[in-house]
């Protein structure tokens, strides 16, 4: 009956201090959760456009699963931060201005005439939106481009232009009558004269 | 000094675990398939049979036999080892996340690795000091590594060439395998 209480009392003692260790180490090593890092990383518009100060949307992700501040993503702007703070159960706070402010959904246009062909906008794009090779004319896969600016500083000719993208149906409201809709596509064209 | 080099060379070679004892052959057929995630288990096995060799012979040494809880050691180094596996699980997730999900599921199964309980009962059983026990753990880890890593390069080879239909697979690879034990019997009787 003795060696039977020893034994149970050693095997116990031996568990509690692995546990202590184990439960120590987990704490100090603690690394962001992966699901959640996926549904954060879902939440943002993926945009890879660095201004939060991460390389892009997923490092942005792990760092606020590891409890890093939510409101750096100027493109998600304030609808991103709030469903963030809705799935952390944070309060939501204003976007910070230090790493940009929110502006309407933009697409990238090359003004192709314009364009030497220096790939250099297509090395700058994080999400491959950009077509085109060696001193031939390059052009942007609208679908694809998220608004993120970055090609518009390497272009040396600067004939990118960041314009509005189709608007969201639910945001659409007719042009007013005493402006001429923006049209670039117009500018290398004489169907209406006068528009160019 | 010699006996400590002995000891690793046996371990590594003559009584190498995986090829000439047989323990270990569930790793060694399951994460054999690439090179890197190999070396990567390599690592990760050595480090942690050296660590539960070395804590196993303290836990023997110092807690069961004061105690006169001998029979009890099976028991207490599965214990030891599980945390070290868990602690080593920690340590790669913090610190080489791509490598972590690489191994996937077989870092928890390094805890079934026989090799880990068979170098410490193997430690009791010889009457093995500190030094010898540290030793022994990692000889064996490094037996497994080399043992790891050779077959995984061969089976890289393995994939590219033109194996008879009945040979392809797993099959190819256990006669690999066999031929290599085969090779290593010849270190035999060296230590």
């Amino acid at each position: 009956m003795d060696t039977l209480l020893t034994a149970a009392g050693v095997l116990l003692a031996l568990a509690l201090v692995l546990g202590t260790l184990l439960g120590y180490a987990a704490r100090r090593l603690q690394t962001a959760d992966s699901t959640l890092v996926d549904r954060i990383d879902a939440l943002l518009p993926q945009t890879q456009c660095g201004q939060c100060g991460q390389p892009g949307c997923r490092p942005y992700a792990t760092s606020i699963a590891l409890g890093g501040p939510i409101n750096r993503c100027p493109p998600g702007g304030d609808a991103t931060i709030r469903a963030l703070a809705h799935l952390l159960a944070k309060p939501p706070v204003p976007l910070d201005p230090v790493h940009g402010v929110e502006s309407i959904r933009k697409v990238a246009y090359i003004r192709e005439p314009e364009c030497i062909g220096c790939t250099k906008c297509v090395q700058a794009c994080p999400v491959d939106a950009i077509l085109g090779s060696a001193r031939h004319m390059h052009t942007v896969i609208i679908s694809e481009c998220t608004g993120c600016d970055l090609c518009v500083a390497p272009c040396p000719v600067d004939c990118i232009d960041m314009l509005p993208a189709h608007p969201p149906q639910h945001d659409w409201r007719w042009p007013r009558p005493d402006q001429r809709p923006v049209n670039a596509a117009l500018i290398a064209t004489d169907l209406r004269p006068g528009a160019a | 000094m010699t006996d400590i080099l002995l000891l690793l060379l046996g371990a590594i070679v003559v009584n190498n675990f995986v090829l000439t004892q047989f323990l270990g052959v569930c790793p060694f057929m399951g994460v054999s398939g690439k090179l890197g995630a190999a070396v990567g288990m390599s690592i990760a096995t050595t480090f942690v049979l050296t660590l539960s060799s070395l804590l196993a012979y303290l836990v023997y040494r110092y807690l069961l036999l004061p105690f006169d809880l001998d029979f009890l050691r099976t028991l207490s180094f599965i214990l030891v080892i599980a945390a070290v596996v868990r602690f080593t699980e920690l340590w790669m997730q913090r610190s080489a996340p791509l490598l972590y999900k690489v191994l996937g599921l077989f870092v928890p199964l390094i805890a079934s690795n026989c090799i880990v309980l068979g170098v410490a009962l193997l430690n009791v059983e010889r009457a093995h000091g500190f030094v010898e026990a540290v030793f022994h753990g990692l000889g064996a880890g490094l037996g497994f590594s080399l043992v790891l890593v050779l077959f995984a390069a061969l089976r890289e080879r393995l994939a590219t060439s033109d194996v008879p239909l009945p040979f392809q697979g797993p099959a190819i690879a256990l006669i690999t395998a066999g031929l290599m034990s085969l090779a290593f019997m010849g270190f035999a009787g060296l230590a």
